[in-house]
């Protein structure tokens, strides 16, 4: 998985960090920490954390699904 | 070149070249996706590494908590693009419409946005620069190397500068049990970004951590042993330290070099655009074809004197890259401005600090919530008589009233009085900042709305 | 003025099963200054704003009662105020002491580890309907299995379950601004119920600091945080308060859900195939259906200006939860029940530093609650609808909800 959370939106209300312990993590009172490739095993707690932010700050991509392959110069003409 | 009348042809055939993959290159890119672009999309990178997420480099990367290379970023959407990654843009013929690569070839674009971004600022002294120990930390390569010499436990640290970077930095060595030194050339901790009331409570929470805090002191000399291994660091002072890391963290410089002759007007300070991310050409015109985002952007923002900010802030990064592409494919009256009120966080020895506005602006400082001495506390920074900048320490659930209050240009002192406000938040008190920039009396500006398409901004002209 | 009665209406027992019609009207004055002195403000942005403003206070003792608004005098039985009732630093200080044996950041796993005994739970109670055809959703279900849970969690005797379910009736009955009875009566009512409560709470809590065991109860009796713990009070006052809002919340979040649901065939469906589902169902539930509809306690401690009215200091301000959520400045399509509504930063838990304590478990109570709901009751029938709603308007839910069923799937 990969995953980002906008700090900026972040007020600190763990609700992520209750629901899917293995991959947010509080660091005192509202710092928050996450594992940001946390493995697909966890999609599940995940997706509870995702929905459960109160402002909407984590964003989710599971497996391979919005992205298309990625060529390094040399791999395309065009 | 994109003429206004073309601009349905543009959205269905044209060509888009993004120079920068990382977050401003990659949010643009989807939201001109978004945005109904359908035409050829390329995205230039210098590094091989698809876009990925700096901010947890400094933290969860160095806490051990991840690896750096499980940092790549989420996809919003799909965005069919073209990718070349691993060779740097290398010149830009604005005549021609064209980015040179550094291997020589060449792309053509008919719209081009620049995102290159910043870089680590070296340490000035290449032999020094080059000692084993020695580290910058920008790029996932720099946080993974780092973050193995942290793991192999060293005996000491020494961190140079203390700004968001170098704190981050010194608060995971200390979460590491690693003896870490903090060498920093003015007062406190933070001074430049929050001022030296903030600075102290900042320095106060690394005194409390286990940090060895040196403020008003510079680094004069890196000195390696024979096998160019890190040894020692020699302060202004005189004192020498027994080191074997030494993270440099003086802040980062624009990359622009690739930009010079181009007729930009880039620099080390960045890139001139408009406040609809267009690119100012040397002679101040701005050109139309041609548009910036990120943290390689300097843009005048009408909320804070016009003044042309460069904001190296993740959330600037994001908006100002949805608003370059909206204006990319778009013309005239449908065109909008970046109204972003400046906004960053950080998370350094278990404290959440957030800030919004621009505090560096504020003469003044008042703690409207909670106490400096408890670390948990909300404080506003007063310029010429309005609210200009918030920071908080703990105590992020306020902070969007503080964006409404920048927003509103709401008096400064706070007329009202609110939920835990305490003795010593009755009396503003000097900010601090080291050199506090002065600019002139100029009109009033409000920002009002919440949703991007209500976005008002309303202009009330100076009163002479 | 129509409008300076429309918040009353909505509280009005005949429209308890549809309110959001008022609310629209309501809506059209963001802030509508009632007939009896409350500022009613039922707007989504607005809400919002005041929820972080740190110029509202929710400590009612700082009411001008020359500004009107009903008297509230719950807390005058020797009783200080909980967590709830307060601002920062007090709201801070013991929040925190609760939250530590609770979650993160010092007891991370607590709710994520009770998954499997929520799941154990629900599955024992459905299969007590073995036999029959027709159950009543709140009796059977949506009451007992969170007073389960916050019983075990607090450290509270189930057995006693019977003293407690009265007592926090009568305690709630008082939030009530439209009682059959007078207010006079239903205060006293309250207030020894809360005395009774806290009496029984001071027994218990005396039994857990002799022999803790894994409870809160114990966590707050005997464990302290770097700056002290809480005081035998605090502890007594902040488990009446749990145990309230574990009583009555999460009864009507599971039972509005199903009601929901029985309304919305094709949605139950799905939700059956796809347990999942429940996730972001659960979310929407909250901004659709919230189990608290409206905040009626916060005061302002400014003159201040909101949305071009301005409210003074001292007066009292009630935030419709229930119409914000409907706001169609905010919510496209507001008044659809959608599960994969994205970008749901609904206000069912609230805002800012009183953002619902208990929200991680009741998220997880009615996610599992519900799922377990449409998987194992075969072709499910409201048997009338709308069902009977509690008297109660804040804390908003039907009494019973009967429905029927061909077969319990195991």
């Amino acid at each position: 998985m990969r995953i980002v959370v906008d700090l900026n939106r972040c007020q600190g209300y763990a609700q992520c960090a209750f629901l899917a312990p293995d991959v947010f993590v509080l660091h005192g009172q509202e710092a928050l920490m996450y594992d940001p490739g946390a493995d697909e095993a966890l999609a599940e707690q995940v997706a509870r954390a995702a929905a459960a932010c109160p402002v909407q700050a984590i964003l989710v991509e599971r497996g391979e699904g919005a992205r298309e392959p990625v060529g390094a110069v040399g791999g395309h003409g065009h | 070149m994109v003429t206004e009348g073309s601009v349905a042809e543009f959205n269905r055939n044209g060509r888009v070249v993004v120079v920068g993959a990382s977050l401003a290159g990659l949010r643009a890119a989807e939201a001109l996706r978004d945005e109904g672009f359908a035409g050829t999309l390329i995205m230039i990178g210098d590094e091989r590494l698809q876009p990925y997420d700096r901010p947890p480099l400094s933290k969860q990367v160095l806490l051990g908590r991840t690896s750096a290379d499980r940092t790549l970023l989420p996809r919003r959407r799909a965005i069919n693009a073209e990718w070349r990654l691993g060779v740097p843009a290398a010149g830009l013929d604005l005549s021609r419409h064209r980015v040179r690569l550094a291997d020589g070839r060449e792309v053509g674009f008919d719209r081009l946005l620049i995102a290159t971004g910043a870089r680590a600022r070296p340490w000035p002294r290449e032999a020094e620069a080059e000692l084993d120990g020695v580290f910058v930390l920008r790029s996932v390569g720099d946080a993974a190397k780092l973050e193995r010499r942290l793991a192999a436990k060293p005996h000491r640290v020494l961190v140079v500068g203390a700004g968001f970077t170098g704190c981050e930095v010194a608060s995971a060595c200390r979460a590491r049990g690693i003896e870490v030194t903090v060498a920093e050339r003015g007062p406190a901790p933070l001074v430049g970004a929050l001022g030296g009331v903030v600075g102290a409570v900042a320095a106060e929470l690394q005194r409390k951590n286990g940090v060895d805090l040196r403020c008003n002191i510079t680094v004069t000399e890196l000195e390696g042993d024979l096998g160019g291994r890190l040894k020692r660091a020699h302060l202004s002072d005189g004192t020498v330290l027994d080191v074997d890391v030494a993270v440099i963290a003086l802040g980062a410089l624009r990359n622009t070099e690739w930009l010079t002759g181009s007729g930009l007007a880039a620099g080390p300070r960045g890139i001139a655009c408009d406040a609809g991310c267009r690119a100012f050409d040397v002679h101040g015109i701005v050109t139309d074809d041609v548009f910036v985002a990120g943290d390689v952007a300097r843009a005048p923002h009408p909320l804070f004197g016009y003044q042309f900010l460069s904001l190296e802030h993740w959330g600037n990064a994001v908006s100002q890259a949805e608003t370059a592409a909206h204006n990319m494919v778009r013309s005239g009256l449908d065109r909008r401005p970046h109204l972003w009120v400046p906004a960053f966080w950080s998370a350094q020895f278990g404290v959440n600090i957030k800030s919004v506005g621009v505090p560096p602006m504020g003469e003044e400082l008042l703690v409207t919530q909670g106490a400096l001495a408890e670390h948990r506390f909300a404080a506003v920074y007063g310029y010429q008589g309005r609210v200009i900048a918030a920071v908080t320490f703990d105590h992020g659930r306020w902070i969007d009233f503080y964006s409404r209050q920048i927003e509103s240009a709401a008096p400064f002192p706070p007329e009202f009085v609110g939920v835990d406000r305490r003795a010593d938040g009755m009396r503003p008190v000097p900010a601090d900042f080291p050199d506090p920039a002065l600019p002139t009396h100029g009109p009033t500006v409000t920002v009002s709305g919440y949703a991007p398409n209500e976005r008002r901004l309303t202009f009330t002209p100076a009163r002479t | 003025m129509i409008s300076g009665t429309l918040l009353n209406q909505a509280t009005e027992y005949e429209n308890r099963a549809d309110p959001y019609p008022i609310y629209a009207e309501l809506r059209k004055t963001p802030v509508a200054l009632q007939d009896d002195g409350v500022y009613a403000v039922s707007t989504y942005w607005e809400i919002r704003s005041l929820l972080a403003d740190p110029r509202i206070s929710s400590d009612i003792r700082n009411r001008d009662p020359r500004l009107g608004g009903p008297m509230i005098t719950e807390d005058e039985a020797n009783l200080p105020p909980s967590f709830i009732r307060l601002d920062p630093p007090e709201h801070d200080r013991l929040r925190c002491l609760a939250g530590r044996p609770f979650g993160p950041p010092h007891t991370p796993r607590r709710i994520h580890a009770m998954h499997a005994e929520l799941a154990r739970m629900i599955a024992e109670l459905i299969d007590r309907f073995h036999g029959s055809n027709q159950v009543d959703i709140v009796e059977d279900f949506a009451y007992p299995f969170p007073v389960a849970v916050i019983c075990k969690l607090l450290g509270v005797p189930h057995q006693d379950e019977h003293l407690f379910h009265d007592w926090t009736e009568k305690i709630v009955n008082a939030l009530d601004p439209n009682p059959e009875e007078g207010p006079l009566e239903r205060q006293r009512v309250a207030q020894q119920a809360r005395l009774d409560l806290g009496g029984y709470l001071t027994g218990l809590v005396e039994e857990h600091r002799l022999a803790p065991g894994e409870d809160l109860l114990s966590a707050l009796t005997v464990e302290h945080g770097p700056d002290g713990g809480m005081s035998p009070v605090e502890v007594i006052v902040t488990a009446v308060l749990l145990l309230i809002a574990g009583h009555e919340t999460t009864v009507n979040l599971i039972t509005n859900g199903m009601l929901t649901l029985l309304r919305n065939p094709e949605i139950l469906r799905r939700l059956r195939d796809d347990p999942d589902l429940a996730v972001p169902l659960v979310e929407e539930l909250l901004r659709f259906e919230p189990p608290v509809q409206l905040l009626p306690q916060r005061t302002c401690l400014a003159d201040i200006d909101v949305a071009g009215t301005v409210i003074p200091k001292g007066a009292p301000i009630w935030l419709v939860l229930g119409a914000g959520n409907r706001d169609p400045r905010r919510f496209q399509d507001p008044d659809r029940f959608d599960p994969d509504r994205r970008d749901n930063e609904h206000l069912g838990f609230g805002s800012g530093v009183h953002y619902c304590f208990g929200a991680p478990l009741a998220r997880l109570e009615a996610q599992l609650a519900l799922a377990a709901l449409a998987r194992r009751l075969a072709n499910p029938e409201l048997v009338y609808d709308p069902p009977v709603y509690r008297r109660n308007p804040v804390l908003r839910g039907p009494r019973h909800l009967h429905v029927t069923f061909d077969t319990l799937v195991a």
